[in-house]
């Protein structure tokens, strides 16, 4: 099913490149952009994280959260282990479908990029999945200061979507937005990977990109902690 | 040294007082009216290795708050505790192998496994030699007779069958403490006299200390050697069962079967007349007279069957609440029965 919106943004694109009557926007011919589309489809398998934030809001609220108290076991390790599972199982699955279509739409590529592109590609697929894994988690502690936590989870969900470049590239975004979104995290769980492996960032920028998405890891990762531990306290401290 | 030592442990929880209507709820958002709850004023009690202790008392007396202080969920106002010398707020990995605790309205195993999967898991989180955890499980299921059970999802165990199993998963890693929360709540007879008998055989197996609430007087006489009765956030009583009516009881009830004469008429002077269905009486009799009531019904009457009991209980503990409440009302002064 996730497969069935490819249709409906080739057919949207190709639409929109033939009224523009230009051969590029933003520098994205016709066939990058479905390429792009593609890519991000493909890092978003590995940055979205369904159910996360939620799953630790429900067991904050129905006290489930106190087996992570009570047993020796962290809960952030916990959760970062069941998802690495999850997501294994779900390539496995999934391998097979994405190889067809990439296959189906391979013209729209423009053919394998250098080695050194390809690991830095690969690099940051896998950043961003660890991005996406602490910013989520991160969002679901606040459930610890706040009951209901679903319209802020909604919220944040939309803000994924727009500015991680999952809906459009964001070279086309006008100036003052085209800045915010640079300095932040969102555009490391979809946009630079596809931007890398089309050869839209190249070069220093493109290190200096993996390196940046590294440090937002790293400070998610302190984040989450440290909401952890503030949030266990306080639940300890009032609720139980 | 004692398994558990409490001095002055307490905990007042903070409570958002909500009012009535929409208009409330908005002021709510900018202003809350707070309200201090006392759940655990003051506690001085020590637990030697080994004992099996009841927590007695009704429902919001803090004896779930108590448990949930010595498990490390919840950390106090007050006060302090140790438990095998670890302060159990800290949640040191180091305590948390060493102790379990079992809720009967919650569920610590995964709900849609097969309780089997869920033991595994434990074997990993506490770090139990593969061995060991084989020797414990096949023990635990064959003494509780769950080993057919063992592969079956745990959503599809009745309520004895997986209290049964969130007992094996508490006790997997041979933990040195145990604190029961309620385990037979909501169990028919037969699950729960199981559950006694288990936990019994247990404990003096492995000599293991065991903290135990229950609103089943039953579950305590069976298990415990020693109860602690907590009522309002304090201990009003600390010692064996039959204490309790001794100390709390002032009286007895007799009971009589008449013979062929016409039931007397004049039975109240002798006590409370309980319940009259000819030709038996039962009569509610100070503890301090039931000799001399008793010798002068027996001078009077022709009685053929004649029995004294102490009241059920229950009954006893009932009361002895319900004054406590009375007590705590004029006087916030604590109790001391010592």
């Amino acid at each position: 099913m996730r497969f069935l919106p490819i249709v409906t943004q080739i057919f949207l694109w190709t639409a929109v490149y033939a009224a523009a009557k230009s051969g590029d926007i933003a520098g994205y011919s016709s066939t990058d952009i479905i390429a792009y589309y593609l890519l991000t489809m493909l890092a978003r398998a590995f940055s979205s994280m369904p159910g996360l934030a939620s799953g630790i809001a429900r067991q904050v609220r129905d006290g489930e959260i106190k087996k992570f108290l009570i047993q020796p076991i962290d809960l952030v390790s916990y959760l970062l282990l069941a998802r690495i599972a999850h997501k294994v199982v779900y390539y496995l699955v999934a391998t097979g479908p994405f190889a067809l279509v990439y296959y189906l739409c391979r013209d729209y590529f423009p053919g394998w990029p250098e080695p050194t592109v390809f690991v830095v590609f690969v690099g940051s697929l896998l950043l961003s999945f660890l991005l996406g894994f602490f910013l989520e988690a991160s969002m679901g502690m606040i459930a610890f200061w706040f009951l209901e936590v679903t319209s802020l989870l909604f919220i944040y969900m939309l803000f994924t979507f727009f500015f991680s470049g999952h809906m459009f590239p964001l070279d086309f975004l006008p100036t003052p937005w085209r800045t915010y979104v640079d300095f932040m995290p969102f555009k490391y769980m979809a946009y630079f990977p596809a931007a890398v492996f089309l050869g839209k960032i190249e070069g220093d920028a493109m290190w200096q990109g993996l390196f940046i998405q590294a440090c937002w890891v790293v400070i998610f990762v302190v984040a989450c902690r440290n909401m952890m531990r503030a949030g266990f306290n306080r639940y300890s401290g009032f609720g139980g | 040294m004692s398994a558990i030592e409490i001095r002055g442990l307490q905990k007042s929880y903070r409570v958002y007082q909500k009012k009535e209507g929409l208009a409330a709820s908005l002021t709510g958002l900018f202003r809350r009216d707070y309200r201090s709850v006392d759940a655990v004023r003051s506690i001085d009690l020590d637990v030697e290795q080994g004992e099996f202790v009841a927590f007695l008392g009704p429902n919001g007396a803090g004896k779930t708050t108590t448990l949930k202080l010595l498990s490390g969920v919840i950390s106090p106002t007050g006060g302090e505790a140790r438990v095998l010398g670890h302060v159990p707020w800290r949640r040191e990995n180091e305590y948390r192998r060493r102790f379990a605790l079992v809720m009967g309205q919650k569920n610590q195993l995964w709900w849609d496994l097969p309780a089997q999967e869920s033991f595994r898991l434990h074997e990993k989180i506490y770090r139990i030699e593969p061995d060991t955890f084989a020797q414990t499980r096949d023990e635990l299921t064959a003494l509780l007779e769950v080993q057919s059970l063992l592969g079956r999802p745990v959503r599809e165990l009745s309520l004895g069958e997986r209290m049964k199993m969130e007992l094996i998963a508490a006790l997997l890693h041979s933990p040195e403490v145990l604190f029961l929360d309620e385990p037979t709540i909501g169990l028919d007879v037969i699950a729960q006299r199981n559950i006694q008998n288990f936990l019994k055989h247990y404990q003096q197996q492995r000599k293991i200390t065991i903290l135990l609430t229950s609103h089943y007087m039953k579950d305590v006489a069976a298990l415990c050697q020693r109860v602690v009765i907590i009522a309002h956030g304090e201990i009003i009583y600390d010692g064996s069962l039959t204490g309790i009516v001794d100390r709390f009881s002032g009286h007895k009830v007799l009971s009589l079967q008449f013979g062929n004469e016409t039931m007397p008429s004049d039975l109240a002077k002798y006590g409370e007349v309980l319940e009259i269905v000819e030709p038996k009486a039962r009569l509610r009799v100070d503890r301090s007279k039931i000799a001399e009531v008793l010798s002068s019904v027996l001078a009077n009457h022709t009685v053929e069957d004649v029995s004294v009991e102490d009241p059920p209980l229950e009954e006893v503990i009932a009361e002895m609440f319900v004054l406590s409440a009375e007590k705590n009302e004029s006087a916030a002064a604590p109790v001391d029965v010592h």
